[in-house]
């Protein structure tokens, strides 16, 4: 066998937190046993909040695309969701995933017509597109028109794996149903980080680091940066109306100032990506966690709890602006899941262990 | 004469429109910042008008002219003290300070204000209306239209007039040469800003006369700006005009067919325009 190269991504370090990551998950699986109702929809907005941040980050922190619009694919997931529910009766579940494909496809449409736009002018357009699903949809009358509608109990009432998760656990079924959404949301935000971190780590990834570093070296190397950003944009797209359906299941109402909200689904999106550390997979994780215990406990003070995540914002991106993540990960050379490529010994390729 | 009116009433709402967009294409022009706040301060701008009005008892034209040293002040202070901070290559710094800024003051005025919806009153000047043949125009929207020209030409003549603004077209064109000509493009950014502040509190003004306005009314307002800035052609003061009377015509034609479409027509007449001449009407190159 010959002489070659060989590029890494895997640490020891990321090894271990792999582990570390999937017995994590175990333990949140199980969790619905052990934690008390009230916190599950903290845990749950939690994770559904993963999700949207991790597909914002690929988008900003990647991409160099910076999006105020993605409540427009928030929206448009939660009310796809309830179109089919209510029109069509079909499965809660399946409606959710059906939605968000649904809505990775309109998401292309509009990719047009946004990328017609760069740099500041793309934030600004993307947020007139949101502006122009709430408005369409404020005239949907069999979903309420503009004041919204609420789920019928009946649409969760026989939902899939309510009756097993209710034998389970030994609980009702507005227990299990709860359960059943907690267990979704704990999938939607796993599926998202694997395929953020593995996107990341294949060739497209490699593109979009590129285009973060330099968008111009990147096209002078051969980059097709116009594909690569709107895959990433149809992408994100996907993973965001995924989290936002789940959002108005759990909710069981929509409307299309909640749905459309760009405070609810966009900026506190961001602050949680730039707490927690942008262009990083660990960042958004922990600012969604520590955005949710402030959320709990500051939420009280209405208006003065937003001046002071809007101060901290600004704080943290002047002073700061790699995050708590980032700014920890560049101290310490501590990356939980790396995607940087390192260059491997000039050793005999032996057959991966882990293959 | 039905549809005359409606165009012309647009005309007329696309003059407010060009005000909006006027204080965002200056700042756009000379430091290349799309600020996402400058919605909240045309808001922030009325709500001090009416604070200065009602604690001195003023009339509000006399409570706007209070405002504006106040304004260009704090716009100078904004600029020098935070955004000068955020101008990097890097284009998210900008534009995420900018919306934390817009979250803070949206949450400021509803703090202070609350969330009611309030007006700047001129008596009876509000409802007084004249006649042009057929058509009848109120004041206030045909003051509005006169106070956007009126805006418009003194910004060009400062841009292309006066020293300063020979130093600020070029600062616009070269950060780097100008700094070699011995000028801090932060202190002209500064005065940037602080002009851009003035054009901000005429809006407010105008704003505050013509409609309700409330804490979240901001956003609204950036994308109307945002809009016709885009719509006239980028780095264009008259485009913003055009701009911002395509977008009311646009606006009143919708809405007179219903009441929902208004807004609707204008975003879409605005996505149409970025799809078929995406460096807006005004510019030279297609």
């Amino acid at each position: 066998m010959s002489q070659r190269y060989v590029t890494l991504t895997a640490t020891k370090t990321s090894r271990v937190a792999l582990l570390v990551f999937l017995a994590g998950i175990i333990a949140l699986a199980i969790a619905p046993h052990l934690v008390p109702r009230s916190l599950l929809q903290d845990f749950i907005l939690v994770f559904l909040l993963i999700a949207m941040a991790q597909c914002w980050n690929l988008l900003a922190g990647y991409a160099g695309l910076i999006s105020v619009g993605q409540q427009a694919f928030v929206g448009l997931g939660g009310y796809g969701l309830f179109a089919a529910i209510v029109s069509f009766g079909m499965d809660p579940l399946l409606a959710v995933l059906l939605s968000a494909l649904c809505v990775a496809v309109i998401s292309i449409p509009v990719g047009f017509v946004v990328f017609r736009m760069q740099g500041a002018y793309f934030a600004v357009v993307t947020w007139v597109v949101a502006e122009v699903f709430r408005l369409l949809l404020a005239q949907w009358k069999a979903l309420g028109g503009g004041t919204g509608t609420s789920l019928p109990r009946s649409a969760t009432s026989d939902m899939f794996g309510l009756n097993w998760a209710a034998e389970v656990f030994g609980v009702r079924s507005a227990a299990a149903r709860e359960i059943v959404i907690y267990w979704a949301a704990l999938a939607v935000m796993v599926v998202v980080i694997a395929v953020v971190y593995r996107l990341l780590r294949s060739r497209l990834g490699l593109a979009l680091s590129a285009i973060r570093d330099s968008e111009m070296a990147a096209e002078s190397v051969g980059v097709d940066i116009g594909r690569a950003k709107f895959a990433a944009y149809v992408f994100a797209a996907f993973g965001t109306a995924l989290a936002g359906a789940l959002y108005f299941l759990d909710s069981a109402r929509i409307s299309p100032d909640s749905a459309f909200s760009v405070l609810d689904w966009t900026a506190y999106v961001i602050f949680i990506v730039v707490i927690g550390g942008i262009g990083t997979i660990e960042g958004p994780v922990l600012g969604a966690i520590i955005f949710v215990v402030l959320q709990s406990t500051l939420s009280s003070f209405g208006p003065w709890y937003l001046i002071v995540l809007g101060v901290l914002g600004i704080a943290v991106m002047l002073l700061a602006p790699k995050g708590i993540w980032g700014t920890f990960s560049a101290a310490t050379g501590i990356h939980l899941f790396p995607t940087r490529r390192r260059l491997g010994a000039a050793v005999p390729r032996e057959p991966d262990p882990e293959a | 004469m039905g549809f005359l009116n409606t165009i012309i009433q647009g005309v007329l709402l696309g003059g407010l429109y060009a005000l909006y967009a006027a204080g965002l294409a200056l700042i756009f022009g000379v430091m290349r910042l799309v600020n996402l706040a400058h919605g909240d301060f045309i808001v922030l701008g009325a709500f001090a008008i009416l604070a200065i009005a009602t604690a001195l008892g003023l009339p509000a034209p006399v409570a706007a002219m209070i405002a504006l040293p106040f304004m260009f002040a704090f716009g100078w202070a904004l600029q020098r003290l935070i955004l000068n901070r955020t101008l990097k290559d890097d284009l998210l710094v900008p534009l995420l300070v900018t919306f934390g800024l817009s979250i803070i003051v949206q949450n400021g005025l509803l703090q202070v204000f609350s969330a009611d919806s309030r007006r700047l009153s001129l008596g009876a000047l509000e409802t007084a209306a004249f006649n042009v043949g057929d058509i009848t125009l109120g004041v206030v929207p045909a003051l509005t239209f006169v106070a956007a020209i009126l805006v418009l030409i003194g910004l060009s003549l400062l841009f292309y007039r006066t020293r300063l603004g020979r130093i600020l077209r070029a600062t616009s064109d070269s950060v780097e040469i100008v700094e070699i000509m011995g000028v801090d493009p932060r202190k002209i950014f500064a005065i940037a800003m602080g002009i851009s502040f003035v054009v901000i509190a005429v809006s407010a003004f105008f704003m505050g006369v013509r409609a309700n306005f409330d804490p979240s009314a901001g956003p609204g307002r950036l994308l109307f700006a945002f809009e016709a800035v885009v719509i006239g052609g980028l780095g264009s003061f008259w485009g913003t005009l055009l701009g911002g009377v395509i977008l009311g015509v646009a606006q009143t034609i919708g809405g007179s067919i219903s009441p929902e479409w208004q807004q609707l027509s204008g975003h879409v007449v605005f996505l149409a325009v970025i799809l078929l001449r995406p460096r807006g009407l005004l510019s030279r190159a297609a």
